[in-house]
């Protein structure tokens, strides 16, 4: 199967970042530190996640990776070294935004 | 709970602490085995905000699914499921929005915009809504009764089917999967601005994606959520 069938975006991972940010990323924009694209995280790949061990989301224009999240039973790890920067709303829509 | 196609069901749920969902949000439904085993997976929330309390999620049975097939085949009413949300604050739509509306479904991806829909529905919108919806058969098509109720009531919504793999004897309808030429057809002009959001298969919604903005719109106004290779 083509590769590109399988991934998802970062709408699929919105539980994961939101454990981790504590409030929804997925309208939060990514700038990709290799060819400069910014997107929304929800317009960005997806691979690996829920079905391995980690989720790997990676640039929507040029599949560098952004950001790797690797979680076992007591911890989350995350590495953003291809992220430039992500520029996200002051507390959106507290009431009613993601969260447990 | 409603049984929608032979591989879908409806589980409507009552969550008494609910805090109200936007349409186009999701929740992590997790799953603990005796052992202690868990999975979680992420589904539609197919009920409009107006709905309250009650979440109505759509699960299609992925056959080799760890969690669909018992939401689809096993829960019973009466039982308990662990959610986490509503999740999400990118794809979503909100009935204060004024521009023309179109929603492009593949499958089950249906779900996730069907919020939207009811939403609209239940907001009286005034919105012109259309809603392009990939099937490979009319028995796979999910709320078949309450899109043709909806669409039929002359409120401003469209809902226009493509039959990708069998259609019935006497369809007039589109019967081959989403193209330029279809697009081109439902899509409404690019200078009215359309909001658009696309759900389905990743294949599918990238497709779709690609051609709307060949046919000149904005990327920024099109949205899309991916359901990988087989949707749901």
């Amino acid at each position: 199967m083509d590769e590109s069938a399988l991934r998802l975006d970062g709408n699929a991972c919105a539980g994961l970042l939101c454990e981790i940010f504590t409030h929804d990323m997925t309208a939060a924009r990514a700038a990709c530190g290799g060819c400069g694209a910014v997107g929304p995280i929800g317009e960005q790949h997806l691979y690996g996640y829920p079905d391995g061990p980690g989720a790997v989301l990676r640039c929507h224009r040029c599949e560098s990776v952004l950001l790797v999240i690797t979680t076992t039973e007591t911890r989350h790890r995350l590495g953003a070294q291809g992220m430039a920067w992500i520029d996200m709303q002051v507390d959106p829509s507290p009431q009613r935004g993601g969260g447990s | 709970m409603v049984e929608e196609t032979p591989r879908v069901r409806s589980l409507v749920l009552a969550v008494p602490d609910w805090r109200g969902h936007r349409a186009g949000q999701h929740v992590d439904v997790r799953l603990t085995a005796e052992d202690g085993y868990q999975a979680l997976r992420s589904y539609s929330i197919a009920s409009a905000p107006e709905d309250g309390q009650r979440v109505t999620l759509t699960v299609e049975r992925l056959d080799d699914g760890e969690v669909s097939p018992y939401l689809v085949d096993e829960v019973r009413v009466g039982d308990r499921l662990e959610l986490r949300g509503p999740i999400g604050g990118y794809f979503v739509w909100e009935a204060e929005k004024t521009a023309p509306l179109l929603l492009v479904a593949g499958g089950s991806g249906v779900c996730l915009l069907m919020a939207m829909l009811r939403h609209w529905a239940a907001s009286a919108s005034a919105v012109p809504t259309r809603l392009l919806y990939s099937s490979r058969s009319l028995r796979d098509v999910i709320y078949r009764d309450e899109l043709g109720r909806l669409g039929a009531a002359g409120d401003g919504l469209e809902v226009i089917l493509t039959l990708t793999r069998e259609q019935p004897a006497a369809w007039t309808g589109f019967a081959r999967r989403i193209d330029r030429e279809m697009l081109t057809e439902v899509a409404c002009p690019t200078e009215r601005l359309p909001l658009t959001f696309l759900c389905g298969p990743t294949t599918v919604v990238e497709a779709a994606a690609d051609l709307l903005v060949e046919l000149g719109h904005d990327a920024t106004r099109i949205k899309t959520e991916r359901f990988g290779p087989t949707g749901g």
